[in-house]
């Protein structure tokens, strides 16, 4: 079928191998150990093929399209690759590279408690309908496979699921995908229906409604219905409830996929039907898109802030990702109804360039989460500290992670922030007074997410891996630990005793490796990222990106603002080289002493901050957004009322909006079904009397 | 020769940058000891703190790791590079066009990360309580910064910083109110960022009102002599930075080594008045409770933003 | 001095009466509240004269004497004694906190903007652009009339309001006839003294100067 090798065929061929992978994982059942080896190298050889593919198709500007005459008869499934589906493979496929890697190592930890087959089976099937979704052509494969990707997710949620948490959050997952995907589905629906006019099927290829000419009012109901849809898969504020809930119980592998990839389908989605196949009518699409981008990522990272389980913590950071994203999609959405293509072309691929960035720092992330955690078994930061010192590699990729996500220069994350303030910075060019004056807001509001984000993985990272233990189990220790061997006061240097295998580390060190390409060649990476702003708003940025070469990167212009990330690392390197040497020329001796105490002599671990109390400033000033109960109980010995023998310190902050919009349609629901279960009174007559009153009815309308 | 007067000028004011930063925290210091009636150790001082600090033996935490040693040169680094593109003497600089303003608070903000970091790894409370404090401040003047920002990339429509200064000095004297509220805004900010009074004290030793202090409380030898000289250099970026910026007239044009001398002078009047501009604040405020800094950056987004509206309302 | 001049002043003052605006709403100290309210007069007062200059109005020059004599000078002191025959506590309570009050304030700046800039089209004076500040500062003072408790805050927030009027109708038409504004003014005056007596009167029912103990006077039901 495939006579020479294109991109598309790569990509085909790469989810028949992923097939492949799910058949030989059903028959090494038996085989454990073998079944991780062979079948997460199928899987990481086939992802990479797919990035490989997108990386191709994108840089080739190349579309091709085919047609597969299965499922139902006369509605065959099209699928076609191009520069959007493209990048988005390479999103997915890269990562998903990585952390097939990374799996190799991390199942092997479930070996001895759980059978990993089913494991492994829905890793595959959860990939392969994530690349199907990105490359299919029409409404109906595209729900399917957008089926796939959710029901197979959901079983990984469940894998370990003898504890209550995983299943609630899964169920939850499941409803709040599932009303997703009906609100998806009745876009498609009006789409279709408007292609053909309400006749007959051919609608719904996306080729059909691409050329179609909607009505403004069910353009917009189709917009609405397909961005709640999507954002309801996204995790956008307030729909993300099921978000940290489903990703950190998953596997940490697994996670890494949902939190680095799978929400980036659903931007996918809401760019595809936007700019792809309805085409913007209105400016206040792109208001809205904005709005809900703002909102998730100040309240995402504030709600990240306040976590105390680090994937939690990195789940609410996913939900503040996608906020930024989104920004960067609803500012280019303005711009290209006000007709400004290279503005457009600016903010959208500043968000594109975020979706790339946050698959690649947020797998690295919940790679190094899901490596503390097979370390140590515990999830809670507050139980964790100093693990620098034994798992140097983790600590150090971890710490990439971090700066990258913090938006801090020369990594990856501070590229596509950077992009969005200059797409923010240029939006006075509207010829819109109110929206001048709105706008700047929005920066100052992405400026306060991306500030207090660095705030959250300083926490992240300071209470997790620097510091001492903080764990309340002092003895016996939670793992065999060296901290405890001398006192806790006696730990000098690292030994590394917690370090996990190379199989984890490989993945982890080349997602940190993409973090930092990302981050100092952006001039490359936005030259071959311009056929999607040309396929999606009719511009590019690279002639005035580019102007001065892969070294610097000038939007717009080159008198507006540039920034070269390759000579920021270079220069900072060697000043710190020079200062270093210059300072080691003579040589002063290095002691190590014990801490600064105030004199007071009994410090321990447990009065180091925590995560609470590094987070205690930020939940006073911005306290009104959660709700907050707050409990101190001292217990005083007996007969002395002065001084208390201990304190109690509880602290639970909630999500205001599971009380807010969720309670009441839990309530609501269940108070339905309690009445519509009076109907079943298990009597066949009964039933007998609803079907005949039934038809009874119907006869009379139908007359 | 043309190719190398810029290179000239821009080692010409790492050099100042280095020698000078020391020198105008003195002259801070020694104007505050004036207007409060002690007697001043002399504009050298600091010199002699950080000669003494670097030939003194470093005394480490004990569970202190790579990231503490680290840190001090990763600041002190980030700061040269930060001087070395801010327009301090002139706009000629190879490197000014490696960073916008906003790169700018990026690096800023790196060196930050890892000044927090550092106080987190001692793994004393002191040292927890500072970052956190550093972190909260930080995050609220990240907004009021990126507003003034704005409004001053309204007026210039650029964000580079040789772009402005060579806009504004072009333009001639304009009373703008967006600028005026700007500069406002910029102050406040300029004060929180670098740490100085009201919202945190340089000189105190007392463990519970410190901020940048309490991160850095650990550090000794060759590592302190690095954190504080970066300190000094922070200080004087910021002034320098609020000169290119508002009042940049004397600042050095293009291809041109002749106004080179009447620049360095004009830096140096400029910068004494900032001087005596911060010790009058520091002089006539107390440090302030650390829950109202949110009020004090509140006024600076305040400003800020209304630099932003009247930009577009009144010009 | 020329029109341009002249039209850059009068805009720095506009932005310094926002400020002042915006000042009375964020501070706590009374006495500050107080300064405030003179500076913001005395900023109006200078640019009604700076309008009068530009426009050829003379009879904006009496306003501006006016403005000086009355918001700077008199109305300022009045409230001074009150408070220091009532013993006022230094201190304003605030019914909302001060950073949500601030972006309430610059959500209704901007929504001022967007209601008078049909208006700013249609008018060709030199001052047609300060219309929105002036009109901000109105709304500022209502909005500081409703967060505030005091009594004597709800006062300022009353006269800063009044500031606000009277800058809107110099920006808008050159200032309105003398006549009505030498009424305007002897109200404000009158007003003041009433406010007083009505202080006293609350103080002496109630004890206590916090306009929520006004909650008292509802029927039981």
């Amino acid at each position: 079928m495939i006579s020479d090798i294109t991109p598309f065929g790569t990509a085909f061929f790469s989810i028949i191998l992923l097939l492949a992978a799910i058949v030989i994982a059903a028959f090494l059942n038996k085989y454990q150990k073998l079944l991780i080896s062979v079948s997460f190298s199928i899987t990481a050889l086939s992802c990479l093929m797919a990035s490989i593919a997108g990386i191709w198709g994108v840089g080739a500007g190349y579309v091709e399209s085919t047609t597969i005459s299965m499922g139902i008869p006369d509605l065959p499934f099209h699928l076609r690759l191009d520069p959007l589906s493209g990048f988005f493979l390479v999103v997915v496929g890269l990562l998903s590279f990585f952390v097939s890697v990374y799996s190799l190592g991390y199942v092997k930890g479930f070996i001895g408690h759980r059978s990993v087959t089913h494991l492994v089976i829905f890793y595959c099937l959860f990939i392969t309908g994530m690349f199907l979704v990105i490359l299919s052509d029409d409404a109906l494969s595209f729900l399917i496979s957008w089926e796939l990707m959710a029901a197979s997710s959901y079983f990984l949620v469940m894998f370990e699921d003898e504890r209550v948490e995983n299943r609630r959050a899964a169920f939850l997952y499941l409803v709040v995908a599932h009303v997703g995907a009906i609100a998806i589905l009745l876009s498609f629906g009006i789409l279709a229906g408007l292609t053909t006019g309400f006749k007959g099927f051919d609608g719904y290829t996306f080729d059909a409604m691409r050329q179609a000419e909607f009505p403004a009012g069910w353009a917009t109901a189709a917009f609405l219905l397909a961005f709640f849809g999507f954002a309801a898969k996204a995790g956008v504020i307030p729909f993300h409830v099921w978000l940290p809930e489903a990703h950190p119980v998953a596997p940490s592998n697994v996670s890494a996929l949902m939190s680095g990839v799978m929400l980036k389908t659903a931007i996918y989605g809401i760019v595809r039907v936007s700019f792809d196949l309805i085409g913007i009518s209105n400016w206040w699409w792109g208001a809205i898109v904005l709005i809900f981008g703002l909102i998730s990522a100040v309240l995402g990272v504030l709600y990240a802030l306040m976590q105390h389980d680090l994937k939690r913590l990195l789940a609410y950071s996913s939900v503040e990702n996608i906020g930024i994203i989104l920004i960067g999609i609803g500012l280019a959405m303005i711009f290209t109804y006000f007709e400004m293509p290279q503005l457009a072309a600016l903010s959208l691929l500043a968000g594109l360039y975020h979706t790339l960035n946050h698959a690649m720092f947020k797998g690295l992330l919940f790679m190094g989460a899901g490596a503390v955690l097979y370390a140590t078994k515990e999830r809670s930061m507050e139980e964790m500290g100093g693990l620098i010192h034994k798992m140097p590699w983790t600590a150090a990729l971890f710490l990439v992670g971090c700066i990258s996500i913090s938006a801090l220069p020369p990594f990856n994350g501070f590229v596509s922030e950077w992009l969005t303030f200059q797409a923010f910075l240029l939006s006075p060019s509207l010829q819109t007074p109110l929206l001048n004056l709105l706008i700047p807001l929005g920066a100052a509001l992405l400026a306060l997410a991306a500030a207090l984000s660095a705030a959250c993985f300083v926490m992240a990272f300071g209470v997790t891996f620097l510091g001492r233990w903080r764990g309340h189990h002092n003895s016996p220790p939670p793992f065999d630990s060296p901290l405890s061997k001398g006192g806790y006061r006696g730990v000098k240097g690292g030994n590394g005793g917690l370090e996990v295998d190379w199989y984890m580390r490989i993945g982890m060190i080349m997602a940190a490796l993409a973090c930092l390409i990302l981050g100092i060649l952006p001039t490359m990476t936005i030259g071959w990222m311009d056929a999607l702003s040309e396929q999606l708003v009719g511009d590019k940025i690279t002639i005035t990106a580019g102007e001065f070469g892969w070294l610097w990167l000038t939007p717009i212009a080159h008198e507006r603002a540039s920034y070269s990330a390759p000579i920021v690392l270079i220069v900072v390197l060697a000043v710190v080289l020079l200062a270093y040497i210059l300072l080691h020329i003579r040589k002063a001796a290095v002691h190590r002493a014990p801490l600064w105490d105030c004199g007071f002599e009994k410090v321990t671990n447990r009065m180091q901050y925590s995560a609470a109390s590094f987070s205690m400033p930020i939940r006073r000033i911005f306290g009104f957004l959660f709700s907050i109960r707050e409990d101190v109980r001292a217990v005083y010995p007996t007969g002395n009322p002065l001084f208390p023998k201990r304190l109690r310190y509880h602290l639970k902050v909630r999500d205001r909006f599971w009380g807010l919009f969720y309670k009441p349609v839990a309530d609501a629901s269940i108070w339905i079904s309690r009445k519509v279960g009076k109907l079943q009174q298990g009597r066949i007559q009964m039933y007998l009397i609803y079907s005949f009153i039934t038809i009874i009815v119907l006869l009379l309308f139908l007359r | 020769m043309n190719q190398i007067y810029p290179v000239i000028i821009e080692i010409l004011q790492i050099a100042i940058l280095l020698i000078a930063a020391p020198v105008f925290i003195g002259w801070i210091r020694m104007l505050k000891c004036w207007s409060q009636g002690r007697t001043s150790a002399g504009i050298l001082q600091p010199y002699r703190d950080i000669a003494k600090l670097f030939t003194k033996d470093v005394v480490l935490a004990e569970n202190a790791s790579w990231i503490f040693r680290f840190t001090p040169y990763l600041v002190f680094g980030v700061t040269v590079l930060v001087g070395a593109i801010v327009p301090i003497l002139s706009v000629d600089l190879p490197l000014s066009a490696t960073a916008d303003v906003i790169v700018l608070i990026g690096l800023f903000a790196i060196a930050r990360f890892f000044t927090a970091l550092a106080g987190m790894d001692i793994g004393t409370a002191f040292g927890g309580m500072g970052s956190s404090r550093e972190m909260m401040i930080a995050s609220l003047a990240e907004p009021a910064m990126l507003m003034a920002i704005f409004t001053v990339s309204l007026v210039s429509r650029s964000t580079s910083l040789s772009q402005i200064v060579h806009v504004i000095t072009s333009k001639g004297f304009i009373l703008r109110p967006s600028i005026a509220f700007a500069v406002l805004a910029f102050i406040l900010i300029a004060i929180a960022e670098t740490g100085r009074i009201p919202v945190d004290n340089p000189a105190t030793h007392l463990e519970l009102t410190m901020i940048h202090e309490a991160m850095i409380l650990e550090y000794s030898g060759r590592h302190l002599a690095l954190m504080e000289w970066a300190g000094m250099m922070k200080v004087f970026l910021f002034a320098g930075l609020g000169i290119a910026v508002f009042f940049p007239w004397g600042i050095a044009p293009k291809d041109n080594l002749i106004y080179l001398p009447a620049a360095i002078l004009f830096l140096a009047i400029k910068l004494c008045l900032a001087g005596t501009g911060l010790v009058l604040i520091e002089t006539g405020l107390a440090k302030m409770r650390i829950f109202r800094i949110p009020e004090f950056l509140g006024s600076a987004f305040l400003f800020a933003t209304l630099g932003m509206l009247s930009y577009f309302i009144l010009e | 001095m020329s029109i341009t001049l002249a039209a850059q002043i009068n805009s720095i003052l506009a932005a310094l009466i926002l400020l002042t605006a915006f000042g009375l709403l964020v501070q706590r100290r009374i006495y500050g509240l107080l300064h405030l309210f003179a500076w913001q007069g005395l900023f109006l007062s200078i640019s009604t004269g700076i309008v009068g200059y530009v426009a050829g109005v003379n009879h904006l020059y009496i306003s501006s004497v006016l403005t000086l004599g009355l918001k700077v000078i008199v109305l300022p002191y009045i409230l001074h004694i009150l408070i220091i025959r009532m013993q006022i506590r230094k201190e304003v309570d605030t019914v909302v906190n001060i950073p949500t009050t601030m972006l309430i304030g610059i959500a209704l700046v901007i929504f001022s903007y967007h209601l008078t800039a049909p208006i700013i089209e249609l008018s060709t004076l030199v001052t047609k652009s300060t219309l929105a500040v002036a009109l901000a500062t109105v709304m500022l003072g209502l909005l500081m009339m409703i967060t505030r408790r005091n009594a004597v805050t709800q006062i300022i927030g009353f006269l800063s309001m009044e500031n606000g009027l009277f800058f809107a109708a110099t920006s808008a038409t050159y200032g309105m006839p003398l006549v009505v504004e030498l009424g305007v003014a002897l109200d404000i005056l009158i007003a003041a003294f009433i406010f007083g007596i009505f202080f006293f009167q609350i103080r002496t029912t109630f004890d206590s100067l916090d306009v929520n103990s006004m909650a008292k006077l509802k029927e039981e039901e």
